[in-house]
Parts: C-alpha cells; sequence; structure tokens
C-alpha cells in the first residue's frame, strides 16, 4: 500500500505507542485522584503539557488538552464569544477555513454574531490588508488557518497577527496542518490561540490541544470539573495526552529532515505529473506551502474515480469533494481560489508523509497517465 | 475471485451471492465488485457519427457533478448498438454501463420499460448515497429513444410533403 493521505490521519509510530502503553493498564488513575498510580498520570500529564508547550514557544500553563483539533477550534471560537458575551460580536475569518471553523463561525452567527470571510487570491491566500479593512470597533476574534488542509497553502499570519495585535484583537489560527510541518513558534507567529492536533503528526486520535495565550479573556465550553486549570472540563485521556507529547517530542526532532526529504518528493512528483500529463493544475503552487501537500486538478474527469482507480491499484490519496447525497459539494477551498466545480471535482489531494519513499512516488507517476487517460477517454465532456 | 469465471456471471443477475447479500445488514457502504468491473471496464463506451446513430441524449450537467452522452442505433424497433460517455463519480460510470448493457438488444418496448432499480438491482446494488448517480443512465436510454421517435416522426412527416 502506498498511503498519501497524512493530511487526514497519520500511522501511529512505534515509539509513541510505546509511549502510551503504561496509562492504559499500569498507571491508569485519574489525574485529580491523591493516590499512587493517580500521581503517575498526573506527573505525566504535565510532564507532557511542557513538553508540547516548549516546541511552540508557549508556558505549560498556556497549553490546554482537549478531544480533537475540532474541539480546540470550537473552544476558541465560542470560547471568546462566551467571554463577551451580551456585546455585539464580530469574528473576521477565510472562505478556507477548515470546516471546524467555518460551521462554528456559521453557528455562531444564528446566535446574532456577525461573520466576516475576507476573501482569498488565486493561489488561497488571505491579504492582511483585507483583515485591516474589515476591522470593526466589535471585532472580537479574527481567525485565519496557518496551512489549508487541502492546498499546503501558508497563510501570511504573522502579517495579520500583527494587525490583529495593534487593535488589540484576539487572534487565533488552526495549526493543526502546519504544525510539525514548518515551525510554529506562538511568539514568531504572534498569535493568541492556536489550535493543534496529535494524529496529524504520528500521534493518537482523539486528542488535541488549544494554546491559549496568558491573559486572553476566553470562557470554557465544557463545564464540570476543574481539570485543564477549569478552562475544560472532563478527566484528562492520559495515554492519548503522553502519546501526543512524544509525537511533538519527534515531530521537532525531525522537523528539518523530514522536511527537505517531503520537498524533494513532492517537487519530484508534481514535475513528473506535469511532464506526463496534459492538462493537470497544481491549486496554490505559487504561494508558499507546507512540504508534503499537492492538489492537483486534473481536467474534464471525476476525483473520485481517479480515487477508486488508485484505490484499486493499493493508492491512498483523497478528494477535496466527495459526491454524495444528491448533488456533489465541491471543495469550498478549491472555489474560493476561483476553481469551477467540475475543476474542482477534478481535483485530488496527495499528502506525503515522512515514510513516503522515491519508490512509491516513482509508482505513483507511473500509473497516474493511464487512469487519467482512461477516464478521459470515457469522459463526455 | 478469478476474473475468467467472473466475467460469465456478469450477465446474470443470480450472480449477486445471496450468502453476501443476506449479510449486508443495513445500508450499503461500499462499492462491490460487479460495480468495480463495470466501473473499471464500462460496456459500450464511445461516440456514434451521426450517420450510425438515430438516437441521441445529452443529460446531466458537468457544474452539477455528472453528466452524460448516449447514442443508440435502431434497426427494426430494436436496440441493436447503443454507446455512452460519462463524466462522473465511479457509481454514474458504472450504473451508465449498466444501462447500456441492459438495453443493448432489446426491443423499444422493452427498452423504455428499464427503470433505475432494474439498473441497481442488476448491480447487485449501490451505496445509498450514489442512487441518484444511477438516474443518468436509464434517463438517457429514454431521451434517447423520444429522440429517436421524434426522427422518425419528422422524417414521415418529410417524406409525406415529397409525395
Amino acid at each position: 500500500m502506498i498511503y498519501l493521505d497524512h493530511n487526514a490521519t497519520t500511522p501511529l509510530s512505534g515509539e509513541v505507542l510505546e509511549a502510551m502503553m503504561p496509562y492504559f493498564k499500569q498507571s491508569f488513575g485519574n489525574a485529580s485522584s491523591f493516590y499512587e498510580p493517580a500521581r503517575t498520570a498526573r506527573a505525566a500529564l504535565e510532564k507532557a503539557r511542557g513538553t508540547i508547550a516548549a516546541a511552540i514557544g508557549a508556558s505549560p500553563e498556556e497549553i490546554v488538552f482537549t478531544g480533537s483539533g475540532t474541539e480546540s477550534d470550537n473552544l476558541a471560537l465560542r470560547g471568546v464569544c462566551r467571554a463577551f458575551q451580551g456585546k455585539d460580536l464580530h469574528i473576521i475569518t477565510s472562505p478556507v477555513e477548515h470546516h471546524a471553523v467555518l460551521k462554528t463561525c456559521e453557528d455562531l452567527q444564528g446566535t446574532g454574531v456577525r461573520i466576516t470571510q475576507v476573501p482569498v487570491d488565486n493561489s488561497g491566500c488571505v491579504d492582511p490588508a483585507d483583515v485591516a479593512g474589515n476591522i470593526t470597533p466589535d471585532t472580537v476574534i479574527i481567525t485565519i488557518m496557518c496551512a489549508n488542509n487541502e492546498t499546503g497553502v501558508i497563510q501570511p499570519i504573522q502579517a495579520i497577527s500583527e494587525i490583529a495585535r495593534g487593535k488589540g484583537i484576539i487572534f487565533h489560527t488552526d495549526a493543526v496542518q502546519a504544525f510539525g510541518k514548518m515551525p510554529v513558534h506562538v511568539d514568531e507567529l504572534g498569535v493568541d490561540l492556536m489550535t493543534i492536533s496529535a494524529h496529524k503528526i504520528y500521534g493518537p486520535k482523539g486528542v488535541g490541544a488549544l494554546y491559549i495565550r496568558k491573559g486572553t479573556n476566553i470562557s470554557p465550553i465544557i463545564t464540570g470539573g476543574s481539570q485543564e486549570r477549569a478552562r475544560r472540563a472532563g478527566t484528562e485521556n492520559i495515554p492519548a495526552i503522553a502519546g501526543f507529547a512524544k509525537a511533538v517530542e519527534m515531530a521537532v526532532e525531525h522537523l528539518d529532515e523530514a522536511g527537505r526529504h517531503m520537498t524533494v518528493l513532492r517537487d519530484t512528483f508534481e514535475n513528473q505529473i506535469m511532464e506526463r500529463i496534459d492538462n493537470v493544475t497544481i491549486n496554490g503552487q505559487g504561494a508558499p506551502r507546507i512540504p508534503n501537500t499537492s492538489s492537483m486538478s486534473f481536467a474534464s474527469i471525476d476525483g473520485e474515480s481517479i480515487l477508486l482507480h488508485l484505490d484499486l491499484l493499493g493508492v491512498c490519496a483523497s478528494t477535496g469533494s466527495a459526491c454524495a447525497t444528491g448533488s456533489p459539494e465541491p471543495s469550498h477551498v478549491l472555489t474560493a481560489m476561483g476553481l469551477s466545480h467540475v475543476e474542482a471535482q477534478g481535483t485530488i489531494r496527495f499528502s506525503l508523509g515522512k515514510d513516503t519513499t522515491l519508490q512509491d512516488i516513482d509508482r505513483l507517476c507511473e500509473v497516474m497517465p493511464g487512469i487519467v487517460s482512461r477516464l478521459r477517454r470515457i469522459s463526455s465532456i | 475471485m478469478d476474473k475468467t469465471t467472473n466475467n460469465d456471471e456478469y450477465s446474470q443477475p443470480s450472480s449477486v451471492d445471496p450468502v453476501e447479500t443476506e449479510s449486508t445488514v443495513g445500508p450499503v457502504l461500499f462499492y462491490n465488485e460487479l460495480v468495480i468491473e463495470h466501473f473499471t471496464n464500462p460496456c459500450n463506451v464511445g461516440e456514434m457519427s451521426p450517420k450510425e446513430a438515430n438516437g441521441f441524449a445529452l443529460v446531466g450537467d458537468p457544474a452539477c457533478g455528472d453528466e452524460m452522452k448516449l447514442w443508440i442505433k435502431v434497426e427494426s424497433d430494436r436496440i441493436v448498438d447503443i454507446r455512452f460517455k460519462s463524466f462522473g463519480c465511479p457509481g454514474a460510470i458504472a450504473t451508465s454501463s449498466m444501462a447500456t448493457k441492459l438495453a443493448k438488444g432489446k426491443t423499444l418496448h422493452e427498452a423504455v420499460e428499464l427503470t433505475d432499480d432494474d439498473v441497481i438491482r442488476e448491480l447487485g446494488g449501490i451505496p445509498e448515497e450514489k442512487k441518484h448517480c444511477s438516474l443518468l443512465g436509464i434517463t438517457a436510454l429514454q431521451k434517447a429513444i423520444n429522440d429517436y421517435y421524434m426522427r422518425k416522426m419528422m422524417e414521415s412527416a418529410d417524406s409525406d410533403d415529397l409525395s
């Protein structure tokens, strides 16, 4: 099998699994309890917090563990809106955000919060001037993702955070795809809130974190116990958190090396495909991108049909859009970048991993031309 | 599964293993082998020249996700040849293929009786969210048959004028 869907999820690394094992049975205690197994769990929790904080240049008490990147995005947006409840609220975001942000904004809109989506250009980038131009006295939070999950395009986070800081507005970034693939230091980026997740960096599913800069006004959205300094109630998932920390440790250690490796493979892949297949576009190619992601649009054929052919040959990739329930929803990211429905429908996302090999890429480049010409022969357009 | 023994079974509706069908409790989640076979090796793919075809249909809209072109050649009220081209998901391609396979060789009276359910049944089921894709093949077939009748009417009107 050739797995090229690392932006969806990654396999758990062996070292991570090992780091998790003691906390399932041996040190199973509830980190809030008093006795020995609980103390071990508590120590693991705080050690993990320290590791993750150090990796992003934060203090341990600025890290809140959650159940997923999606939950972290929800906590950031709903938590800030809740803290400022009773006022007229306005959020600035972009049309290429992950659904965890988009749908949460949509939901908040239903409660009276005003939402502005600043546009993106053809390569998928937000213009910081558009963010500045849309700030109102009610703007309570600006949320712009760090790197896009479909195209890998990196947003000008520093420029936007400077604008936010200048106006005293809270700035959140969803760094789920960026974390582990590029340096994400909270002070360098200038963010107040930042979402990260474990399972995109060879850690376990079901655990994420939200970085909350000291002094940021935010309320909990899950109430109950006083875990996570009363910012996120619920017994901590210690095995997952311990695994998360191990995954972060390894990601930081191999950041440069893995980045170089994936950049070489990605560029080789894109050059080969462009050489061998006509009418292919690489989305966001002109913009800065994380090294592992390649979004390719193949003219006049359907992405899911490409995927099934790939699947039958043992290659896993993904489409931005899935044809389901009546009419296919073309990817909101690609349409925001100006692609037509047909172009968006013919788009495949290949996302490489640290263990992807040149042989994998060669094999993919070998089979793609045949798949594309086969489908184009059938195509009515 | 051995492909050569499989091919023969494909022409029979009974090729769907009854045990497999029974064990599929709840909705169909994935494409079955027969659907995949029709997707990878669709029947009757191609175009016909205006001289060859005497019925044509264009259905769907690429902007809505799928489009199909269908040509039929009718002789003595029977579909003697049929060709299609499709833009769409695997479900759309497989159901287009099956629809043409079912229609080929049938009289027009038999062909107009064909339904989406026939196509789905012959394929041994398709995932629920893909059922809308199966509409194209049959819709195109009915439209092409109508086109054939229209052309015939026009022809006889023309020859009436001439006489």
